[in-house]
This record gives C-alpha cells, structure tokens and sequence, in this order.
C-alpha cells in the first residue's frame, strides 16, 4: 500500500521526488484502465468556492471513476458560507460527511489551514496565487509521458513567469532532476529571484531570453502561459511586449521532433489555433491527463493503491 | 552600561534591565513585551550615551523576569538586545536576544489575501533571513519583511 495513504496534498513540496514518480506511475495504470471501481464505498467532498470547470470536473470525473460518491458545491453562493459561516466550521461539518476533502478557495493558505483542522486528507485544488499541486503533478505525468524521461530535459517556460503559480511549481518539481531551464518573458513579467535561487541551489542552470524564436531549436518541452493586460502597470509596454510571447505555428520550423507544447490552460491568444493542427501541441491530452493523476491520488490518499 | 558615576535611569532591586535597545524601537520594545499594562514600576530611558550604540534605550522593569523564549520576540525588531536578570542589586543573568526559528500569533500576515487575515487563525511563520529578517507564513507562504513587518496588537 502507498506511503501516501492519510496524507494532505497543500504544496507541492509537500511530497518527495520518489513519492511524485509513485503518483505517476499509479496515474499510468489508470490512463491504461480508467474505470477501476474500487473505492466505491467513499464519498469524496469537492468543495469549491471559486469557480473553475476544469479543474473541478476533472476531480469529479475522477472521483467518479474510481465509484466514489461525490458530493459539494461549485458556488459558495448557496451555501452556509454565504451565512457567514467561518472556513474552519465548514471543514469541521464536512469531515463528518466524507472520505476526502478536495477543495479551492481564493484566499491564499486557506488549504492548509483546511488540512489543520480537517480530520480527513485534504487536496489543495488552488487557493489563490498560491499552490496548485495536482496542476504540476499532472505537468510532470505529461513531460514524462511525451519524452519517456523527467531527466536531462531542456524545458523553456513562456510568458508570465513571475505571477504564474504554475511556473513556480513546476521548477520547484523539475529542480528534482537534471533540469536546464529556459525562460523567456517581457522584462516585467519575470521570474522572481527566489524561485532563480532554488535553481541554482539545486546546482542546475537557467538562461534568460525575449523572444520565442529563440527557444525553439533547444526545448524538448514548451510551455505555455498567459500574459495578462492587467499585470503590466505600463500599458504601452503591454502593447509593445504582448507579442513576443504568442506561439505560430510558422515559428516551430527547426524545432526537435520529440518537442510538446504545453499550457495550463485556459489559453486566449498565446497559441494561435493554427498551432493546434502540428503534431507538437499537447496541450488538450495535458488536461486529459489530469484525470489519470487525480485518480491516482485519490486512490493513494484513501488507501486503495 | 550606563557609566558607574551616576545612573541616569535609577537601579531596581528585583527585575529585569533591557539594555542596547536601538532608541527609536524603545516604545516598540514596550509594546511587544506587554509593559503598557504591567502594573509595577517601568523605568524608560531614550537617546541615552552609548559606547556601542552612540545612542541607546534601556527599560528597567520592576519585579519582572522573562524566559529567554519571552524575549526572543524583541530581538525581531531589535536584534542586539541585552537582558539582565537583576536580585538584591546584583546581576544574576546576562544574556542576547536571538531571533527564534518559528513565531507563533505575533505577527501579522502582510499578505492581504491571506488567509489568517480574514479568520481568527494564530499566525505563524518559519524565520527563514534572520540577517535581513524574511519570515515565510506557514498557510499562505509568502514573506513578510523588516519593511512589512506589523505585530499583532
């Protein structure tokens, strides 16, 4: 049985590298054979107080592959909380309903505090700007999945490095292996010094650029993120920067053919749809394979891997 | 030490003498350490002469004696801080503050959105800078600085 069974997913540096690689060797089992019914007799509790379709229905779809029941909301709005119920009450009330808390709520930390006053596991779906570990695990699962190896990759990280929380745990992760990153975003929108000091304090290399084109011949994988208008303070400099990090397909001649472009997704204009047709973007089987990484966590928190 | 001459804040007989305190953070160092409410005698002394410090606050407190683990909170804002333990006029103990590893319902969280800030949570944080005092929130995990730092009133 998984070392992993009792236990909270808040950050993703709450797991080791072993125990990520366990994750996704379970999530491969469950990309071969999705519907395996075994814990059909737990009710997992997908408490959302923010919007978020895809990371919801991917829980759910999860839950409900492996039998569980899942019970929830997806809208604070109609329930106690919008009473004034405090979060530690609802998560008191929960615990006493359900197996497994899956939950995503804006206020940064608020997962974790969850998990202190839960006394069932607790998965962080997001909280905030903070951590979203499930969508770094399932990074992980697709680099490995498309290069057959986490380790000596070239991955190049496009965009809004410095606010993207997904970019911030996936080098977090990737610094487990021998990783060279490539960054490539506007002056703004780069990626903070200490999340730089973690790589260098795990020995490995970055380099810095502006533009894509400059990227495309060394990375095995890309990925994606989006820039945001409302970031920039200088909106002049949005408009002059806003460019320099959409993907054409025109510009992914000379890339390697085991090259996959990944996105967290919701994408806008960063991918041009053109690109959707080359055998290069991933991005759609990505979120696919969320569901196989959810499952396996599931299944390795309640005990049933 | 204040010169043997002549004391310019009086001596106590029982209590506790907190000297080297920058000048400016004198007021603070009260605060933190309850004083306001303490209802024996507080004797405060501001932009006194030091050897070390050029200028200097000191805080004689009456009947009092704090754990090192008390005191370690001043050292947050005030880093060399000496504490003497005073009995009959004589100096028991004599010891520096150090900024503790973990703080405990202390310090506000500078994050707005941060979760301590909207339930009644005790804040805590792992002092992960001491030299330039960065403290990581344990929920939330960003830093709160010397330049944000707000204690809990």
């Amino acid at each position: 049985m998984s070392t992993l069974k009792g236990r909270n997913l808040i950050s993703i540096t709450d797991f080791n590298k072993e125990e990520y690689l366990e994750v996704l060797d379970i999530a491969e089992g469950f990309e071969k054979n999705p519907k395996q019914p075994i814990l059909r007799d737990h009710v997992v509790a997908t408490l959302f107080f923010e919007p978020s379709t895809r990371t919801r229905l991917s829980f759910e779809s999860a839950a409900n592959q492996l039998g569980c029941r899942v019970l929830g909301f997806s809208d604070p709005g109609a329930t106690s909380v919008q009473k004034g119920e405090s979060l530690h009450d609802t998560i008191k009330m929960v615990s006493s309903y359900a197996d497994l808390i899956v939950m995503r709520n804006p206020k940064e930390g608020s997962s974790r505090y969850a998990s202190e006053v839960a006394s069932i596991p607790v998965i962080n779906a997001g909280d905030g700007a903070n951590q979203h570990p499930t969508q770094c695990l399932l990074d992980l699962y697709s680099i490995r999945k498309t290069q057959g190896t986490l380790d000596n990759l070239n991955i190049a990280l496009v965009g809004d490095l410095k606010y993207g929380r997904t970019v911030h745990s996936l080098v977090q992760a990737m610094c487990n292996w021998n990783t060279t990153f490539h960054l490539v975003s506007p002056e703004e929108l780069k990626l903070p010094s200490s999340v730089k000091a973690s790589i260098k304090k795990a020995g490995l290399k970055y380099y810095q650029y502006r533009e894509i084109r400059d990227i495309i011949g060394i990375a095995d994988i890309i990925y994606m993120t989006r820039v945001q208008r409302e970031r920039f303070t200088d909106l002049l400099e949005y408009e002059r920067v806003k460019d320099s990090c959409i993907l054409t397909a025109s510009m992914l001649q000379g890339c390697k053919d085991n090259m996959r472009i990944l996105h967290p997704l919701p994408r806008v204009n960063e991918i041009t749809t053109d690109v959707d047709r080359t055998p290069y973007a991933y991005y759609f089987q990505q979120a696919q394979n969320g569901v196989y990484v959810r499952q396996a966590l599931i299944a390795a928190i309640l005990g049933a891997k | 030490m204040e010169t043997k001459k002549e004391l310019v804040v009086p001596a106590i007989e029982n209590g506790t003498v907190i000297d080297h305190i920058p000048t400016e953070s004198v007021y603070q160092v009260v605060h933190i350490l309850g004083l306001e409410n303490y209802k024996d005698e507080v004797l405060i002394g501001t932009y006194l002469q030091s050897g070390k410090l050029g200028r200097k606050g000191i805080i004689k407190i009456k009947n009092k004696h704090f754990s090192k683990e008390e005191v370690s909170k001043v050292a947050l804002i005030a880093p060399f801080v000496t504490v003497i333990t005073i009995k009959d006029y004589q100096v028991i103990e004599k010891f520096a503050t150090e900024i503790p590893d973990h703080i405990e319902n202390f310090i506000k969280c500078a994050n707005p959105k941060c979760i301590t800030n909207f339930e009644d949570i005790p804040t805590r944080f792992d002092i992960v800078d001491k030299e330039n005092l960065k403290l990581r929130c344990h929920y939330c995990e960003k830093y709160t600085t010397k330049e944000t730092i707000k204690f809990i009133s």
